[in-house]
């Protein structure tokens, strides 16, 4: 049976407002617009601080439920062309990122030994609602998104393959993924990520799947209009196979210092 | 108030030369440029004539920073290390004609470039000499690499403390350095310079370039610079942010910030006090970070502000080489007219302006202490960053009410909390959209203590192991 292919904003699936469509290896896609984006902006921020108030515990069952009901629909991601190594892949970093939830305050942070009477810690917060162009592949659409929210962002994913990208959402939606944490988009980057580079309610952006150098300095100059936390294309093809390391968590961080007086 | 006797440091500890070149390649050099004067702001009295670098200049100190990269990244770590205790050290030796220095071209009082700004600078250097032979252990890969030649751009408020949070990081991590001092407080940078040969840096390593705005643009955006800090205003964070768009030069802003300093009604009201005025007028309010909006519960506004203002009355406002003076002068003419139209402002718009009775002297750039009651957060006052002694006060009746209120701004740099019950300030902490959050005290700062904004008020830590991930690849 043919499936629609819509997108996926603050856990439902509309059509584009636009009612616009393209074709994708013979499937009709919703080409997102302008309205779209930002209605995925509206889900994003509204979903946003209950996502991180969840204990790090609980996000992290989330993430862990995503990596199983993702294995369990193995299937379904042949059938739109992503490699079995790729989906292999995709569960073990649902799974390595989903560990991470509870540690990364404590590999990231610090308690800070100041020359006084205080007591002083800091700590990693989310940076709050990310923007993301997501690359072409399945793994890097999932290397993109889970270290993005495994911290407590949402974020909105203009996503490079749109039947994997759709087939990943029915993944979040019956997983346990609270309803605005993702949300995703198809259609074309060029078309919809300035609006979200510009939005005012954004905090960050990040890059990694723009391939067009001139369209990526010009997103990343529209977003220091409200100082978003931008992260660069890697400017050389990135290999999703390897050790992802913390840059892509840290990169949508916040530093937060806590001073406090000591006495009696 | 107590009539004190005058109490002047004396500034003939003190050799300020009549005219200065830029510090380029380990010494100074005139400029094709031109040059300006910088002045005493408490008494308008020109200190120095100062080079102004132009694009040449620039180019020439881009150049002996990149020559001096390659020998100065492979030392080892250790001995990167001991050239920063050297001056750390040379800093403390030094530190009554810094102190002086500082307090005569920024106007600061004595007591805080003399209690403050000089340990913290001395203090920085010794924390980020002892980070340069253990970056594999900072939690940023086995093999840690500098990036290369850094553009820094600091300003006039804290101008060596500033440069101590560029510099020390940068060298401890292997960079070199060009820098930019502010153009109404470049002296302290132009003596630090000094230091630099004092201490035997090499050539190249540290290099000081003065002027104005146009000076800092050529530097910021030289192709050969491969990273940019830059601590200023937010609309100048973002022009810089437009211009490394684009390239691989990484950036960090420390930006603007209009705190808010949250008094709940258990807290210790002779506490809050200190505290209130110490966030809002230390330094004169030339803070990024100053809490400089008071948010008060309703139920102790009436007490809080009879104590406020008998606490403002005991403030010293004149000479800032007097060692009792609490408020100096205004750094400058124009930002003592920015402080004028925005307070002129929080008037027009209904607040209602209270300063004790103080006496400005007749020479030089002040603004006495000043609060606005019955501010709403429509008012300019409650939302633009004033950078001076002036401070707008609102009232909350819960704590959701003050979170709500203390985050209604697109700034994020640093908060205030007081109040005695933990899990209060605990909870409250949690919700700040902020990077500093002060509990119970306000403007404390330290070098092993990340510092840095939320939102607009930037991007990236200073000081601490986090000050660390600016500087390296």
């Amino acid at each position: 049976m043919r499936k629609t292919y819509k997108l996926f904003i603050g856990g439902a699936f509309p059509r584009s407002e636009s009612g616009r469509t393209y074709l994708v290896d013979g499937d009709n896609v919703a080409l997102a617009s302008r309205k779209d984006a930002r209605d995925a902006v509206t889900a994003a921020r509204k979903a946003q601080p209950k996502w991180a108030a969840a204990t790090a515990y609980n996000r992290g069952q989330v993430l862990y439920r995503v990596a199983e009901m993702l294995e369990a629909r193995r299937a379904e991601f042949a059938a739109v062309g992503v490699p079995a190594a790729e989906v292999d892949a995709a569960v073990d970093r649902w799974v390595w990122y989903a560990g991470w939830s509870d540690k990364i305050t404590q590999v990231h942070g610090s308690a800070n030994p100041v020359a006084g009477p205080y007591f002083n810690i800091s700590a990693p917060e989310p940076t709050g609602v990310v923007a993301v162009v997501a690359p072409a592949s399945f793994l890097g659409l999932v290397s993109v998104v889970a270290p993005a929210i495994v911290t407590g962002n949402t974020v909105v994913v203009l996503a490079g393959a749109p039947q994997a990208a759709i087939t990943l959402a029915e993944v979040l939606a019956t997983s346990d993924v609270p309803g605005g944490v993702v949300n995703l988009l198809t259609g074309d980057p060029a078309e919809t990520a300035p609006w979200l580079a510009s939005h005012d309610d954004v905090n960050g952006l990040d890059l990694t799947g723009v391939s067009d150098t001139a369209l990526a300095t010009e997103l990343e100059r529209t977003a220091a209009g409200s100082l978003k936390r931008v992260r660069r294309p890697a400017g050389t093809e990135i290999d999703f196979f390897a050790d992802p390391g913390v840059k892509a968590m840290t990169a949508f961080l916040e530093i937060k210092t806590v001073w406090h007086t000591k006495g009696f | 108030m107590f009539e004190y006797a005058p109490a002047p440091e004396s500034r003939s500890v003190v050799d300020i030369a009549g005219s200065y070149g830029l510090f380029i390649d380990g010494s100074f050099r005139e400029s094709a440029a031109g040059s300006f004067k910088t002045v005493n702001p408490a008494t308008e009295e020109v200190l120095a004539e100062v080079a102004s670098a132009g694009v040449e200049e620039i180019d020439l100190a881009v150049a002996a920073a990149r020559r001096a990269f390659g020998p100065w990244s492979a030392l080892p770590g250790s001995e990167r290390a001991k050239y920063l205790f050297r001056i750390a050290r040379i800093i403390q030796e030094r530190s009554r004609e810094l102190a002086v220095l500082e307090s005569l071209d920024n106007g600061k009082p004595i007591k805080e470039s003399r209690d403050v700004d000089l340990p913290l600078v001395a203090a920085h250097f010794f924390h980020y000499a002892g980070w340069a032979d253990k970056l594999k252990y900072a939690g940023f890969g086995a093999d840690p690499r500098p990036l290369g030649v850094a553009a820094q751009v600091i300003p006039w408020n804290f101008p060596l403390l500033m440069l101590a949070w560029k510099v020390a990081p940068a060298l401890a991590t292997g960079n070199t350095v060009v820098l930019k001092p502010a153009e109404t407080t470049p002296l302290s940078a132009l003596f630090f310079a000094d230091i630099c040969r004092q201490a035997d840096l090499p050539p190249g390593v540290v290099n000081i370039v003065t002027g104005a705005g146009d000076t800092g643009r050529a530097l910021v955006e030289h192709p050969g610079v491969d990273k940019v800090a830059f601590t200023g205003s937010t609309e100048v964070g973002r022009q810089i942010a437009r211009s490394v768009a684009g390239t691989r030069k990484r950036l960090t802003l420390e930006l603007g910030g209009k705190a808010a300093n949250i008094v709940f009604d258990d807290a210790p009201i002779d506490q809050a006090v200190e505290g209130i005025v110490n966030g809002i007028f230390f330094n004169q309010g030339h803070v990024c970070c100053a809490g400089s909006r008071l948010l008060v519960q309703e139920s102790i506004r009436d007490e809080l502000l009879e104590s406020l203002k008998r606490r403002m009355a005991t403030l010293r406002v004149g000479d800032p080489l007097d060692k009792n003076t609490d408020i100096g002068a205004i750094n400058s003419a124009e930002q003592l007219d920015r402080i004028r139209t925005l307070a002129d402002a929080g008037s027009a718009e209904g607040a209602e302006r209270w300063s004790p009775p103080c006496e400005l002297p007749g020479q030089g750039f002040w603004f006495a202490p000043t609060i606005f009651t019955g501010v709403t957060q429509a008012h300019r006052i409650a939302r633009e960053e004033i950078f001076g002694p002036v401070l707008s006060v609102l009232t909350f009746r819960t704590p959701a009410e003050a979170i709500e209120k203390a985050n209604n701004t697109p700034y994020g740099l640093s908060a205030g909390i007081w109040s005695d019950k933990g899990s209060l300030i605990l909870a409250v902490a949690d919700q700040l959209r902020a990077g500093v959050v002060w509990a119970n005290t306000f403007n404390k700062f330290d070098p092993a203590s990340p510092f840095g904004g939320y939102k607009e008020s930037g991007y990236g830590r200073e000081g601490g192991r986090h000050g660390l991930e600016a500087y390296l690849a």
